[in-house]
């Protein structure tokens, strides 16, 4: 889409927030007034640097820079101290504000590089053009990878890859009576949804429903399966066992009505509300049942378009 | 009110979920029988029971809540020990009965 205006925008907001604290060079090297040129143009070589701030008894008492240290050479005036060749009235920007002050002032002075000062004047760093253009790469890096991470849970797997129609399926096998592991598979189905960045709405109803679901086979069933199904209109719930089976159907979904032996009970199920907190958290239910073969459970979740967007 | 007020005000023993007291809590809800919880706990919650059995971590866990205050002296597993501080639950340890700690709980205006 239209996407290079925003990028703009970005940047200029950028400039106006960042303050000059957050990109200046805080490893300010600096040089006395006594050094002399030839020293100078050590200093500038080994370091690397085009310019130094001149420091006498911790004050800023002015600026050395690479033009000085050309014109000397020219006039062969090496031995020339920096005090007698620096820059006396020298220019310099406060910690404390935006990096927008900084950028006006290098396109009124064409200087190459500002110090420093805080709000009481004393020299706490360097601030060059690269500065600010590290600066603000660095902040739109920061953003950047927070954007990636955000789209990347939106669904991809939904929108990048082309079919007629896609669908994740997720597949957990439930022992039964196996109550340590009680509910292990909806919390993974939950991660899942979160993943997937489906809404927080949903994803408790889903974990509701599935964790009854998956209780159910564990006290009723001889064991089975918890089949999760995820395509961009709708989240289905399928729980499947191999038995014993569920005689009459219509006395199951009543509240109330737990078929769950004591010793389960005491441990907090039996409470006979499993298939109706389902009912109340799904879009659709429907159960069917054969004794002798087994029981299946299907829970269907329509997502709305904001849902299957993840958004 | 964060968990870790209500671990002071009742005087209550830590038993797992140490370095999560720090959340807030939104109200409570009490029972023992984990359907209801499922369906009538909200988020952020503290749920008080006297069941200690590894399904509690999970049950906190798929609701969000924000702590579990177990009551009557009822002592934890180590399997739900180890649950518990693996998904960062603060499980609450008192003797006192769930009717003595609800009111308690309502007392210090934990609706």
């Amino acid at each position: 889409m239209n996407r290079v205006p925003t990028e703009l925008t970005k940047v200029q907001e950028l400039i106006y927030e960042l303050k000059i604290h957050d990109v200046m060079c805080r490893d300010v090297i600096t040089v006395a007034p006594d050094l002399s040129m030839y020293e100078l143009k050590d200093v500038l070589r080994v370091k690397r640097i085009s310019g130094v701030p001149v420091v006498l008894d911790g004050a800023l008492v002015g600026m050395i820079s690479m033009e000085n240290l050309i014109l000397a050479l020219e006039r062969g005036e090496l031995s020339a101290t920096v005090g007698e060749k620096m820059t006396r009235n020298v220019r310099a920007v406060q910690a404390q504000e935006s990096v927008v002050s900084a950028v006006n002032l290098f396109a009124r002075l064409g200087y190459g590089r500002f110090p420093v000062v805080d709000e009481q004047g004393s020299l706490v760093g360097i601030l060059t053009k690269g500065d600010i253009v590290r600066g603000l790469l660095r902040q739109l890096e920061g953003q950047w990878h927070d954007e990636e991470i955000k789209r990347y849970r939106a669904s991809h797997i939904f929108e990048d890859i082309e079919s007629d129609q896609t669908a994740l399926l997720l597949r957990y096998r439930v022992d039964p009576k196996d109550f340590v592991r009680g509910g292990e598979a909806s919390s993974k189905i939950k991660r899942a949804l979160e993943r997937l960045g489906a809404q927080p709405g949903l994803i408790r109803r889903v974990a509701v429903a599935t964790y009854e679901a998956e209780i159910n086979i564990m006290i009723h069933s001889v064991g089975g399966e918890l089949i999760a199904e995820l395509s961009p209109e709708r989240m289905r719930i399928s729980a499947v066992d191999n038995g014993p089976g569920i005689p009459d159907v219509e006395q199951a979904l009543r509240p109330g009505f737990s078929t769950a032996p004591d010793w389960i009970r005491e441990l907090g199920f039996g409470a006979g509300m499993g298939l109706v907190n389902i009912k109340r958290c799904a879009d659709e239910m429907a159960l069917t049942s054969e004794v002798g073969v087994g029981t299946r459970l299907v829970i269907t979740f329509t997502l709305s378009d904001d849902e299957s967007e993840g958004r | 009110m964060l968990v870790r007020e209500l671990v002071s005000s009742l005087d209550l023993q830590i038993a797992a979920g140490e370095g999560s007291l720090d959340k807030s809590v939104s109200g409570g809800y009490a029972s023992d029988l984990l359907s209801c919880v499922m369906a009538g706990a909200n988020e952020g919650n503290v749920w008080v029971t006297l069941q200690a059995h590894p399904n509690v971590v999970a049950v906190a866990g798929l609701r969000e809540l924000a702590c579990v205050i177990v009551t009557e002296g009822a002592q934890p597993d180590q399997e739900t020990l180890e649950r518990a501080n693996e998904t960062g639950l603060p499980l609450l340890l008192t003797s006192e009965s769930t009717y003595r700690i609800v009111g308690r709980l309502t007392a210090l205006g934990v609706e």
